[in-house]
């Protein structure tokens, strides 16, 4: 009642502007030049890959011997490929495969992390100490090198991929969703929601959750960026997706185990793939940054 | 830690598929023969016997034998870490030396140019696929411009008397100058390409907690006495900012591992990362085994030593 009643008299008092935390985060968010930069790049290849078959201008598969290591030019903007394929095509088809992968993996590493740090934050004691070992276990490996070893179990392929990247970044999900709820747990309205005779079930999903989630939400983004790495690392080791699809992690290893030929005649095939990457994954960067500060009060200027 | 660890590799890899007495062998090799190769390596054991066995042999030193080269993994291991030593060590003092004056100088001129344009920078350094740097790398320096030999980490036509397995040690050890050259410079693309990512990593870790730093009473105390700007840096806020770079450097140099694979796959460095890749796509049980667990001993052991690092730099914090 009381705080209505103050929110109420400050909604109404002369020259007060007032902003919702919902105003306050989105001008926050958009004030920041290279989170929308990221925003607006992202929102590109995104574009990119959902009409790929409208906008690239071959077919990704489609090989002309006689263009090997074509330089770029008016017909081939990016030039072509080891095998002659277009390689502007298979740019913008591998939008399509490396933002899914990176999404799945990170998709995998949210939803189990999340559920995994919501219990062992949640009730603590004997569940707490079981999963957060089992988690300290996965994070004693260099991650690639658990993503390789997951990968050579199951087989290589995109999906796996996907599934051992997702399997790596578990932990840090975990870890993160554990410290907001542990925060978040002793809260006066958590206490409320009890009094009033919640269960357990009720209080994480209306309480527990929605509080921890501006956390989560940035590391998921920053996940996102890294996991596209990932599997463009390990398609570059031959354990993803593999020839020829178009994926650019897959492009590089193909032009580069093409030969030495590729350093010397065929150097856009290597430039503009990479750019494609880097590009993409500097994008989620900024924008994991851009939530970051915006999502934060403490480090708002 | 590391009991938790071998029990996760040792299963992960004998869930691997296919008979690796088969691989060995060969799709010609007939019945007995496999059945001999399978008895020889202990492979038909109940899988809790075979897990026995492996780790008492470990806690030994003995981590088996490969199965591609016949050689016991440990001394493939050790013969291949020298390498990986001199790589992923200049790696890592490239980021270091770069890292943390540019991310302490980027703290002090908050705001700055100078800041905007690093901090840009060293989001770029961690977006960056390092096989792609390597590349471009290649491509510039060593093919446009021929300024950095590569593969490997020698010339064919330079030779150097092994002692420590350290090309750079050895070279001056044995006065052999031309020698310590060729090999500065065919380190220099692979380490850099290795190094983008921590030195990244470690100038945004340095920034913010100098950053953090900065603002506290004991630093507003040092200025108000009149310090020299720098003394201040350095001394008082410096030291205290080292807490959590020093994490980071010791979390990175456990990365590095992998990263290591993919370098040494590119620049054909005889390394352990080379031997990862090798002993993955050839199915090497003992070798994948005894590379994880070599990697996750590593990792744990830096993490020791950078727990005694925090109690020589913060003298409140003791064991």
């Amino acid at each position: 009642m009381a705080e209505a009643q103050i929110q109420q008299e400050a909604v109404t008092a002369p020259g007060v502007e007032t902003r919702s935390r919902r105003q306050d985060f989105l001008r926050a968010f958009f004030s920041n030049r290279l989170a929308v930069f990221g925003l607006v790049v992202v929102s590109v290849f995104v574009l990119m890959a959902v009409f790929a078959p409208l906008i690239a201008p071959y077919d990704p598969l489609a090989q002309e011997l006689t263009g090997k290591f074509k330089g770029p030019s008016a017909a081939h903007p990016f030039g072509q490929d080891e095998l002659g394929r277009d390689i502007l095509s298979r740019v913008i088809y591998g939008a399509r495969i490396s933002l899914t992968a990176g999404l799945v993996a990170v998709a995998i590493a949210t939803t189990v992390g999340t559920l995994v740090g919501v219990v062992a934050g949640y009730f603590g004691r004997w569940p707490d100490s079981i999963l957060m070992r089992l988690m300290d276990v996965l994070l004693a490996f260099p991650s690639i090198l658990l993503a390789i070893v997951i990968v050579s179990v199951l087989g290589p392929s995109l999906t796996n991929a996907m599934l051992a990247i997702g399997v790596v970044f578990i932990p840090q999900i975990a870890r993160v969703v554990r410290s907001a709820v542990i925060s978040v747990r002793e809260r006066d309205y958590i206490e409320a929601e009890r009094a009033l005779g919640a269960g357990n079930a009720q209080i994480i999903f209306s309480g527990v959750l929605p509080n921890s989630m501006a956390p989560l939400i940035v590391q998921a983004t920053l996940t996102l960026a890294t996991a596209i790495l990932d599997v463009a690392a390990l398609s570059f080791l031959g354990l993803g997706a593999r020839a020829p699809t178009p994926e650019w992690g897959a492009m590089l290893t193909d032009a580069f185990r093409s030969g030495y030929g590729v350093f010397l005649q065929g150097q856009h095939a290597i430039i503009f793939p990479g750019i494609a990457i880097a590009l993409c994954v500097l994008s989620v960067n900024f924008i994991g940054d851009g939530l970051r500060d915006a999502l934060d009060p403490r480090s708002r200027r | 830690m590391l009991l938790g660890v071998s029990i996760v590799v040792f299963f992960m890899v004998r869930a691997i598929p296919g008979d690796p007495a088969q691989i060995l062998l060969g799709q010609q090799a007939t019945q007995e023969q496999v059945q001999a190769t399978q008895d020889r390596l202990g492979l038909d054991e109940p899988i809790f016997l075979q897990y026995g066995l492996f780790l008492k042999d470990a806690i030994r030193g003995d981590l088996g034998d490969s199965i591609t080269t016949g050689r016991p993994v440990i001394v493939e291991l050790l013969e291949r870490f020298p390498a990986t030593l001199e790589l992923t060590g200049f790696a890592m003092l490239i980021a270091i030396l770069v890292g943390v004056p540019v991310g302490v100088i980027s703290a002090v001129k908050q705001y700055s140019l100078l800041d905007k344009v690093t901090s840009v920078i060293a989001l770029t350094g961690i977006s960056m696929p390092i096989f792609w740097l390597a590349m471009i790398m290649i491509v510039i320096f060593g093919v446009n411009l021929e300024l950095l030999p590569f593969p490997g980490r020698l010339d064919s036509e330079t030779a150097i008397t092994a002692i420590t397995g350290l090309v750079l040690v050895d070279s001056l050890l044995t006065l052999n100058f031309a020698g310590f050259w060729d090999g500065l410079l065919h380190l220099i693309m692979p380490a850099i390409s290795l190094g983008t990512i921590p030195m990244a990593v470690i100038m945004r870790m340095t920034r913010s907690s100098m950053l953090e730093v900065m603002g506290e009473d004991y630093v507003r105390t040092a200025r108000a006495k009149g310090l020299v700007p720098w003394r201040v840096v350095f001394k008082h806020a410096l030291r205290n900012a080292m807490l959590p770079t020093v994490t980071v450097i010791g979390l990175q140099t456990g990365l590095l591992l992998g990263g290591a694979i993919i370098t040494e796959t590119i620049f054909s460095w005889p390394g352990v990362g080379q031997i990862a890749y090798e002993s993955v796509s050839g199915r090497d049980y003992a070798m994948i085994q005894g590379v994880v667990l070599y990697g996750a001993a590593l990792f744990v052991l830096i993490n020791l030593l950078v727990d005694v690092l925090y109690a020589v730099l913060d003298p409140r914090v003791r064991y």
